[in-house]
């Protein structure tokens, strides 16, 4: 399988109290399980992320549960009130555990 | 005359080919309406959602049930004692109707969140927002997917 | 080439005795004026003007189009030493928006491959680069590294117009192209023509027919939830019309490959584009 390559964007410079806009894409195939194998009729198993995080200095201020209906290559925007200079750090699960 | 007899048995089929496909269209509609009130009951606890308060974005017409833009925001002062905790995405018309759940604190500053969905037909796609109060709110949007030329 | 626009602020649609359909493009599309009066057509539109605002927003969008995973992909094999003679893609070419400027807007090309000068696109000489000079193993066609190797060459030259060569020793090359452009196949029938150049802009069930141009390829299509090369969608248009598709990188795609571009000589290359 294709290697997973996450890509995120994030602000580099925000005031304390702004509210930023992160955007993140990662690549995955989201496997949904409802596909068939179109040579052998089989149901291809279902792959998927299923949970993603995002972490500033440590606390969580975004997570989300993840169901096959997302889309391949899955794509997430949402927001983070800076409180200080720190660090985001992001974290996506698949159904093998890797992230 | 055999050309104009209409043979009982021929009969008997078409009437049976007829019915099941009725009965089958029946279930699994209800099916679907129940999995997605299912999903929604399971979220708020039972609480009856309300509306207002969250807004859903979501293209009238999808080029393409593969790959649809959604977008979610909540009004909230996301502070400690008032913010929105979750927000449940669903398809209706989807072979299961989840789709996403997303989790908010205080430190997200806002409860907006944006995503590409699969739609597998024309189909209504629901967000029910939780606040910390435990009160619900719900939007939905009816998005209509094309039928691809050779995109399929 | 002149870049015009052009307002269609007419009837939505026409109905034909027929009963066909005919679908207006949406206003304002850009097209371009052919580049010689030989072409068979008057204005010449990319398949980026035939999609909805969201598709085209997303190819615009350089973060979110996913065409540039398969691009970072790419990025990194570059400098990826590999093979017998540890070579990588720089040890030769240095830094790719230098030594693959003016590469991807005028593939395919004639060059040496196992001592004989053949047409060859990127994907063709990405491989003879592996074999012949890294000792490398060729990628099969469509794999995720030739894709995306592909995509960061052809990239280098996005903006810049299709400028393909089809005189001299290419003439045979591209008449065999405008010949297969123009052959029947397959259990419909049809040909190439029969779409994209007789139909484009009308409706094929609910979506638009392209003149199938190729300045956006390789291209991330909604349908396949990824990436894929020009030789694939030739292959699945193929597929579609009930015939049985050449292989991907063959002569007749490469011939094929080379007069589809002359059909969209002057179209700004537009890798990785984002398809339905």
């Amino acid at each position: 399988m294709a290697k997973v390559k996450p890509r995120v964007k994030v602000p580099k410079k925000a005031a304390a109290g702004d509210i930023v806009t992160i955007k993140t894409l990662i690549s995955h195939p989201m496997e949904s399980g409802q596909r068939k194998d179109k040579k052998t009729g089989e149901l291809i198993p279902r792959k998927i992320i299923n949970s993603f995080t995002a972490e500033f200095n440590g606390a969580k201020f975004f997570s989300a549960d993840i169901d096959p209906a997302v889309s391949a290559n899955p794509y997430m925007q949402f927001s983070l009130k800076v409180p200080e200079s720190g660090e985001v750090k992001f974290t996506w699960v698949d159904d093998e555990g890797s992230v | 005359m055999k050309q104009v007899q209409f043979s009982r048995r021929e009969a008997m089929v078409l009437g049976a080919g007829a019915a099941t496909v009725t009965l089958l269209g029946g279930v699994t509609g209800a099916l679907a309406a129940t999995a997605t009130d299912d999903a929604i009951n399971a979220f708020t606890g039972g609480a009856t959602p309300s509306e207002g308060k969250i807004t859903l974005g979501a293209p009238e017409i999808a080029e393409n049930g593969n790959t649809v833009p959604i977008d979610v925001s909540v009004e909230s002062a996301m502070t400690d004692d008032d913010h929105v905790e979750s927000v449940l995405v669903l398809a209706d018309g989807n072979p299961n109707p989840g789709v996403a759940t997303f989790h908010f604190t205080p430190m997200s500053g806002d409860a907006t969140a944006a995503t590409r969905i699969r739609l597998a037909s024309t189909q209504n796609v629901v967000a029910v927002a939780k606040m910390k109060d435990g009160s619900v709110y719900m939007a939905k949007r009816e998005v209509k997917v094309t039928i691809g030329g050779c995109g399929g | 080439m002149m870049k015009k626009t052009v307002g269609l602020g007419v009837a939505a649609s026409v109905v034909l005795a027929g009963g066909l359909a005919v679908a207006e493009l949406r206003e304002g599309y850009v097209y371009f004026e052919p580049s010689s009066e030989e072409h068979p057509l008057d204005e010449i539109i990319s398949g980026r003007e035939f999609r909805d605002d969201a598709t085209r927003a997303l190819q615009e969008d350089d973060f979110e189009n996913p065409g540039f995973l398969s691009l970072e992909e790419g990025e990194e094999l570059w400098s990826t030493v590999d093979g017998s003679e540890n070579k990588s893609c720089e040890s030769c070419h240095g830094d790719v928006a230098e030594g693959m400027a003016g590469v991807g807007s005028t593939y395919p090309k004639l060059m040496a491959q196992g001592g004989k000068t053949t047409l060859t696109n990127i994907e063709n000489q990405i491989n003879t680069c592996r074999t012949e000079r890294m000792g490398a193993e060729a990628y099969k066609y469509d794999k995720p590294q030739l894709t995306g190797l592909t995509v960061l060459i052809k990239n280098v030259d996005r903006g810049e117009p299709v400028n393909v060569s089809t005189e001299g020793d290419y003439e045979s090359w591209f008449k065999k192209g405008e010949e297969l452009y123009y052959t029947r196949v397959g259990q419909l029938d049809m040909s190439c023509a029969h779409c994209h150049e007789e139909h484009y802009g009308e409706y094929i069930r609910a979506d638009h027919l392209s003149q199938g141009q190729t300045n956006g390829f390789p291209t991330y299509r909604f349908k396949w939830q990824g990436m894929g090369s020009l030789h694939r969608r030739f292959s699945g248009c193929m597929k579609n019309i009930r015939g049985v598709p050449y292989a991907k990188g063959s002569d007749e795609f490469l011939a094929l490959e080379l007069y589809t571009a002359w059909r969209g000589q002057g179209l700004p290359v537009e890798t990785p584009s984002v398809r339905n």
